[in-house]
């Protein structure tokens, strides 16, 4: 239930402006992998387009190649309602749908789209989902409450709970611990720490200390100036980049002379 | 007016305001029963004032209210300074504009209420109809001789009806011209001149949109009929196409801001789960938005209910309920009022006529007051559900 995703020359575009050039990476199934980078870089921008959020902003579009395991997800014909269906994401501020209960909001993947489910089988997702993220036990007494009704670490975990459900391949994160207080965060490492065991988690954070704890391999993303196209600098094991990297420039982000 | 109160040798007997150190921040307050004692000093100077030049309600009022304003603003000017006096004077001013846009709802209702109230709890009065009574029933009720006959049955019925056929036809096409403006619309010039044309029809006066109504039926029977259509295009479908034409923009409007205002995370997180767009919207973004939309659905039924001079050239006048929408005249509630004080039914006596108007204008009131009492609940169940932790 995990992919390896693999990027050939991408370039990302907003209408006609650059705004990522020529990525090239390989990321391994059941591995947990960090885009760091400063802000503007492009880290945000390269992660949408491995579900093709990226094309939901009117006039963007993306060239080169992206393979999940050895499917082209840019290729002639794909719809990318499927690619999202199996790369899965959570946002930087949660977004449990307010009008739903807990409980719906878990199964929203599968009743919006109009998948009957058996009671016994919902339950059972709903479960398994909530147990996944580390949520069960603080909202099994109250799976009707509404999904706007928890803090904002539950809420978070509600949706990671929600992003599972529907058994996706890859799990991306978008700085998911930058609205949310240490407590909170932890809870939410050590559950990337777990999911790591069944999917393929990419997470982008501005918190470097965070990406040396969570990540086994980290990717540096960095920015010539504004206007100008954000590149993948570096690309290596999460101890090589933090203790002794190849590239200066990542040595400098790193050490804290700049970003 | 800061004292500055030492406890010293040279004691003063009479007890001291402040009798620890002074706090430099404080400065001089005006009493508590400092406000009704302004007002009711301004309401007997202003009664007294009246009384000599010659007595009126208006007069007294209005030389009631500057006295408070300004004596009231002096009084905090020379307690407690300027910047004190200022404000009150400004607040006082605010207060005095509420009290003024009060009176003509106060005077309405009431009006309404005691004028309209004694005709609505007449037996029979709001189902019977008007087919039958003639000038000689209504004399007869005038010198007593009999009970005031006739109702609103038909006018309500015909209200409700051709604003339920308004409603079903307008909203389907109002919101999903704002869903498309919302969610598809790219901004171009077809965006930007179907936003134009949307702002031109709320501007178009209601009797033009009745004139439109009745042309377009009046082509279709002429059509179907080979020239003559004898009429038949007056009924109570072509009042509700032309109350739609009125209503569409207001839905469009309405409902258009109450979608952007749903956050476009939401959106995105349903895109994140891998659900198509047209589910999006109306699984998530709609649902969400549904108490913002049945706000702007009730405001403009509330809109046209009370129109006149469309359903005068659309639907006729008619004296008999009418069940059906798509043949024969119908009355409504506001066509009923104006018929009855303009052409009473008995012209010798015209007061059964007028108390029958001012009974329907009771009932048209609260059917409007129903309608927001309604959709206040229909919003408030389906809201947002955001409950304690």
């Amino acid at each position: 239930m995990s992919k390896r995703i693999q990027a050939k020359g991408v370039n990302v575009y907003y209408g006609d402006f650059l705004a990522v050039e020529g990525v090239d990476i390989e990321i391994e199934p059941r591995t947990v992998t960090a885009f760091i980078g400063p802000s503007g870089c492009g880290k945000t921008t390269f992660l949408r387009t491995i579900n093709r959020m990226h094309e939901v902003i009117p006039g963007a579009h993306v060239s080169g190649e992206l393979l999940l395991d050895e499917d082209d997800i840019y290729g002639p014909g794909v719809d990318p309602v499927n690619v999202r269906g199996m790369v899965g994401m959570v946002f930087q501020r949660p977004n449990p749908f307010p009008t739903m209960s807990i409980r719906d909001n878990v199964l929203a993947g599968y009743k919006i789209n109009g998948r009957r489910l058996s009671s016994s089988r919902a339950d059972e997702i709903v479960e398994r989902s909530l147990t996944g993220a580390n949520l069960w036990n603080e909202v099994k007494d109250r799976l009707d409450k509404p999904g706007s009704g928890l803090s904002g670490g539950q809420q978070q975990r509600l949706c990671i709970a929600r992003t599972i459900a529907v058994e996706p391949e890859v799990i991306l994160m978008d700085e998911p611990c930058s609205a949310l207080d240490p407590i909170s965060t932890l809870a939410i490492e050590d559950l990337i720490e777990e999911l790591k065991e069944q999917y393929t988690v990419v997470i982008v954070t501005h918190n470097m200390q965070q990406a040396a704890r969570v990540s086994d391999k980290t990717g540096f993303f960095n920015i010539a100036g504004t206007g100008k196209p954000g590149h993948l600098i570096e690309y290596d094991d999460t101890e090589r980049i933090f203790s002794n990297p190849s590239n200066k420039q990542t040595e400098d982000y790193v050490s804290g002379r700049f970003g | 007016m800061s004292s500055t109160a030492t406890p010293t040798s040279n004691q003063d007997p009479r007890p001291q305001r402040s009798a620890g150190p002074v706090n430099e921040l404080t400065a001089g307050q005006l009493p508590r029963w400092s406000r009704p004692v302004a007002l009711a000093a301004a309401i007997v100077v202003s009664a007294l004032i009246v009384l000599l030049i010659g007595w009126s309600w208006v007069g007294f009022a209005v030389i009631a209210a500057l006295l408070f304003l300004i004596g009231y603003a002096v009084w905090a000017y020379v307690t407690e300074g300027y910047r004190h006096s200022l404000d009150t004077f400004w607040g006082t001013l605010v207060w005095l504009a509420f009290f003024l846009a009060l009176v003509p709802l106060v005077s309405i209702i009431w009006t309404v209420v005691s004028v309209g109230g004694p005709t609505l709890i007449k037996p029979g009065f709001l189902v019977s109809d008007m087919a039958g009574v003639s000038g000689l029933q209504d004399a007869a009720a005038v010198k007593g001789t009999g009970p005031l006959m006739g109702g609103i049955g038909h006018a309500l019925i015909g209200s409700l009806l051709i604003t339920v056929a308004a409603t079903i036809i307008s909203v389907p096409i109002g919101l999903l011209t704002s869903i498309w403006l919302v969610e598809y619309s790219r901004g171009g010039w077809f965006t930007r001149t179907t936003t134009f044309l949307v702002d031109v029809m709320t501007g178009i006066p209601s009797i033009v949109a009745g004139l439109f109504a009745a042309g377009i039926m009046l082509t279709f029977f002429n059509w179907a009929n080979n020239g003559v259509s004898g009429g038949k295009h007056i009924m109570g479908i072509t009042a509700a196409i032309a109350l739609s034409v009125l209503m569409i923009p207001v839905v469009v409007r309405t409902t258009e801001e109450m979608l952007r205002v749903v956050p476009n995370e939401l959106r995105e997180a349903s895109y994140a789960l891998g659900i198509r767009k047209w589910r999006t919207i109306f699984k998530v973004v709609i649902p969400t938005a549904i108490s913002g939309i049945a706000s702007g659905v009730t405001l403009a039924i509330a809109r046209v209910i009370g129109e006149t001079a469309p359903i005068l050239v659309t639907a006729g006048v008619a004296t008999s309920i009418n069940w059906n929408l798509f043949s024969g005249w119908m009355m409504t509630l506001p066509v009923f009022i104006y018929r009855q004080l303009m052409n009473p039914t008995a012209p010798a006596a015209p007061q059964p006529s007028t108390d029958r108007a001012w009974g329907a204008a009771l009932v048209l009131i609260i059917v409007v007051m129903l309608l927001n009492l309604i959709a206040r609940l229909v919003a408030q169940r389906f809201a947002p559900k955001t409950s304690g932790r």
